[in-house]
Order: C-alpha cells, then structure tokens, then sequence
C-alpha cells in the first residue's frame, strides 16, 4: 500500500510524518511513552477525538521556542517584534484558509467550546430576549448543545432541538417548522462527531437569515477534513479547533462576521484586549484583540499556521476524498456483519464511523480493539442527548484522516471478530 | 495492561452468567449506583444475620460493561459470611484480586462500582452518611 489510487494521496509519505504512527502500544499505560513491554502496532482510528501532529508543526513551535519566544503586543525589543508578526499573521492564514475577509473575523480561543461561550456570554447575555427562541440540532455535540441549554435557561429563552431522520439526517422540514420569527439564533454543526451527517448548513443559514436569525456553525469535524468556505455558507459565527486538523492542543478558532464581532462587548477583560484604561473605566482594542485577553497561545498559533501549510499541500480536496473513501469502506465492511448496528448514512457522510456490535458494550469492545492495537472512541462522544434517540448508552466510533489505510480498516474488523469470538 | 488480559475466562463466564442476580424479596438494605463513563448500573440487596452485623446474602441486577457486571456478580460471591467492618475495609486492591485480572486505569471505575454501592448502602443502613439516592463511582 503506497498511493492511494482513488484519492491521489501519498499516504506512504505522509506517513513518515507523523513520528507517533510508527510507536508499539500494550504495555504499561499508567506513565506516558512508549516503554520495553510495547509489543502491538498503534493503528490510530481516533482522528475524530485529535489528530496526531507531524513533524513539520512540532518543529515550527520548536522555532518559535528556540529562536524568538516572546510575548506579543508588548515588547518593542525584537523577539517581541518577531513574535507579534507571527501570531497576527496566524490570524490572516486561518481567515484565508476558511475564506473570511481577514484578521478582524478570526478570534483564537482555547478550543470550540470556547468559542461558543465566547459568543453565549457576549451575545446571548446582552442579545437574547425572553420569548425569543435558539434552534439547534439533536445531533449536536455538548460544546454547542449544553452552551445553549444553560443560555437559554439563564435568559428566559427557549432551546429548539430539530430532529433527525432515520439514516441520521436532520429533518428539514421539522428544522423549517421550528424557526420562526422569534429565532435569534440557529446552531448547527457542520459534520456530526457522531453520525458523520454533512448537514446543509448554507441552506440552514438562509433559512436563519429568511427570519432575522443569526447561523453559527460547528466546523471542530469540518474544517480539518474537508475544504470550508465560511463566506459561501454565510454562517455568521463558525468555529472550530486546531487540535483535530494536525496542529497543537490549546488553539481553538471563532469566525465571526467582523460587524457582528464589532458590535458585541468583550468576553474575557483583562490585559492585551484595552486600548486605554483609567480608574474609572476602559475602551477596548481592535478585533479581533478585544476578544483575546492576556497572554493568548503564541506558539499554538505558529503551530497551527504551519499546520494549515501542510493541510494546504496535500490539498483539502485531496483529503476530503480520501476520508470519504475510508468511510465508505469501512461502513461497507462493518455492514458484512448482521450483529453490527451502524449510524448515520451511508451516502455523503465525514470520515467517521459509529457503531455497536450486538451484546458487547463499547467500553468492553473498545478494550478488546486496544489490545489489538485500534485506538478508537467508545462512548457517548459528548452526544448523550443523541445516543437517547439511537436508543443506545455508548457506541464505538473509527475515525480516519490522511495518513489512514484500508488496512487499518481491516485491522479494525479483525480486531472487532476478537471480540464477537470472546463474548459468544 | 491489555484488553484481551482483562476479559479472562472468570470474568466473560460472570458477565454471561451472572451469580446472584435478581431482586431480593425482603432486603434489610438496598442501595443504587451507577458509572457515568460507561452508562452502568448496580443495584444491590443485602440480608444481614441477627447480629445485624454479618451479611447472610446478597444479590444484585444492573446494566452495564461486562466489567462492571462480572464485579458485581463475584462481589455476591465474596461477601456473604463477611462483616460490614470487613466490606468497608475492602479497597481497589481487593477487587482487582477478586478479578484476578489487572484493570486497566480508564476501566477501573466500573471494576469498583459494586462495592462502592454496597459500602455507601450499609453506610446509610447505619446512618453514617447523610442521605444520598445513589452512588456515583467517579474520578
């Protein structure tokens, strides 16, 4: 197995860089790093939760730590100078890579769920009025479901949950019913942790803007695996985060529109986000500034740029065919099995897998899959409000990026008959 | 630790075959627990001796991992003839003997479910913690 012939990739060389691809697994797991009693091949199916990170971004923050650390904004020595260069350009390289306008659009938090407080206590604490009505999905993922469960609580509003089909589709007609005029809000995710669902999220945004209501979208499984236009879906807010598209933990990304974050007062006060402070008071600094207070996460976001330079190489095009044909073929081959319950559909869907086998429970199925090497997800994947309509308290998900093969897919259902063996 | 290790014969044989399951008839305590991580549940019934010290019997029913459930099912097994004194004593070690597997440390949770609801349940019977619905087994 070299290049892939379907998508064009090179996943032999991609491969080589990902140092932690080629680490052995199965011994002592109670101290981090590999040890004598490793004896398994790591096959990493658990993209979904955090993708590795390869040479390229470790070596860029190593850069940014050996040559020029220093904090931004304030020094005028010059490693400050340098620093500060390479932290707003971050900026300018995520609004490219997502199609905003520039730096005012792109804020860095922690992660996604970040970003959603951010927007909750900015917005929805001064915005959202008693009677007024946030509709998001069944299939949302807790950073955006819980954030506007606890919102609407704290307001007075009222939290709309559209539901879903039985392929794992939202139901459209019951998300056109459930928007209406007194909609101030309509949260969506962009592709479901879960399902794999690739929910019309620029046909959802219109409906939005048909009633006056803002669209934010969840990208945390969109962006690294596919490529996203955020000025064609329109979204007003879109957030993701750097951790699952090959950069570091600790970075996560709001888009907003820049007149929308202009008008919304802070989040986090502090330092780095004034531009004058008296006794009496303060005025804010520019965006996207005024929504990043203290020192934010520098080396995380050279990291993440030089991540985006290596997704950009490859090509997202590339890697969205890629993933889509790893999860087809995995759907097709967990689908050989009548004890496997699949979710989500089979057409058009992330490059995930979620699944059940009959009478083993996930956790116990994904011990088994780890003894074997397959590192996969197992349990609720912060979507317990959906496992309650699959009628089921956990699955098991394999989840794919660039540098996965057929042959860990394989890997997967070799391990899983282990298990099917065990429990019969 | 590995995941095939943990499912030795002793433990697929009390998942599959569960000892003592059931809902006692006249219990002189009954208590509930569940681990969130892995969506279990435990219910135990307890009888105790007329020196309302010893336990005579036990049974539970539950949902769960099959750790979880094969826990529970051994810790029917062990407990009868023992003290409340003794049962409260018993730690993780003991349960990780009881199973004579190693439980790997993200598991260990649904391993330690059942004596936790069981040591909480004679707690309340002796009115040494304050009142509690169930047991939640959590880091």
């Amino acid at each position: 197995m070299t290049v892939s012939d379907a998508t064009g990739l090179d996943v032999e060389a991609i491969r080589e860089d990902f140092p932690i691809l080629d680490r052995q697994i199965g011994g002592d797991v109670t101290a981090p790093g590999p040890d004598e009693t490793d004896d398994t091949p790591l096959y990493y199916l658990d993209n979904a939760a955090t993708s590795h990170t390869p040479r390229q971004v470790v070596e860029a923050m190593t850069e940014y730590y050996y040559e020029y650390n220093s904090n931004v904004h304030r020094g005028i020595h010059s490693l400050s100078q340098e620093a500060s260069v390479a932290y707003e350009e971050a900026h300018d390289r995520v609004a490219a890579f997502v199609g905003a306008d520039g730096r005012e659009e792109i804020v860095f938090t922690k992660n996604t769920t970040e970003a959603f407080n951010l927007v909750a206590y900015t917005w929805g604490l001064t915005e959202l009025e008693p009677g007024e009505n946030v509709v998001t999905t069944q299939m949302e993922h807790h950073a955006s479901l819980v954030t506007w469960q606890q919102l609407c609580e704290k307001q007075g509003a009222e939290v709309r949950y559209v539901e879903i089909d039985e392929d794992g589709h939202l139901d459209m007609d019951d998300l056109r019913s459930k928007v209406d005029d007194d909609t101030a809000m309509v949260s969506t995710v962009h592709v479901s942790n879960t399902l794999g669902t690739v929910n019309p999220v620029a046909e959802i945004t219109e409906i939005a803007h048909e009633h006056d209501a803002l669209s934010f979208v969840d990208g945390a499984q969109a962006v690294p695996t596919r490529p996203v236009d955020v000025g064609a879906i329109d979204a007003d807010f879109y957030a993701f985060s750097g951790h699952k598209m090959l950069g570091p933990t600790g970075i996560g990304v709001l888009y907003g529109k820049e007149r929308l974050l202009e008008a919304l007062p802070p989040f986090l006060v502090g330092g780095a986000m004034i531009r004058r402070v008296e006794f009496e008071g303060a005025t804010w600094e520019d965006l996207p500034w005024k929504f990043e207070a203290g020192t934010p996460p520098i080396a995380e976001a050279v990291g993440l740029t030089a991540a985006i330079d290596y997704l950009e190489e490859v090509g997202m095009a590339a890697i969205e065919r890629h993933e889509s044909e790893l999860a087809r073929y995995a759907y097709d081959r967990l689908a050989e099995f009548d004890d496997i319950e699949i979710y989500g559909p089979r057409e058009e869907r992330g490059g995930l897998v979620g699944f059940n086998l009959d009478s083993v429970h996930a956790h116990d199925l994904s011990s088994i899959l780890d003894d074997h090497g397959v590192a996969v997800r197992a349990g609720d994947h912060c979507t317990q409000p959906l496992h309650d309509v699959l009628g089921v308290p956990a699955s098991t998900r394999a989840s794919f990026y660039l540098y996965n093969t057929r042959e860990e897919i394989d890997e997967l259902i070799d391990a899983v008959d282990t298990a099917r063996q065990l429990f019969a | 630790m590995s995941g095939s290790d943990m499912y030795r014969q002793q433990i697929l044989d009390h998942y599959k075959n569960p000892r003592n399951y059931g809902e006692m008839p006249d219990p002189d305590f009954s208590h509930v627990g569940e681990n969130p991580s892995c969506g279990d549940t435990i219910k135990v019934d307890v009888k105790l001796a007329d020196d309302d010290e010893t336990i005579e019997e036990i049974s539970f029913t539950g949902d769960g991992c099959a750790i979880s459930q094969a826990a529970a099912s051994l810790l029917t097994k062990k407990l009868p003839g023992k003290s409340i004194e003794e049962l409260q004593a018993m730690d993780t070690d003991d349960i990780t003997e009881m199973l004579g597997v190693e439980i790997s440390p993200m598991r260990i949770k649904c391993a330690v479910l059942a004596r936790q609801v069981a040591q909480d349940g004679a707690k309340l019977y002796r009115g040494e913690l304050d009142e509690k619905e169930r047991t939640i087994t959590e880091e």
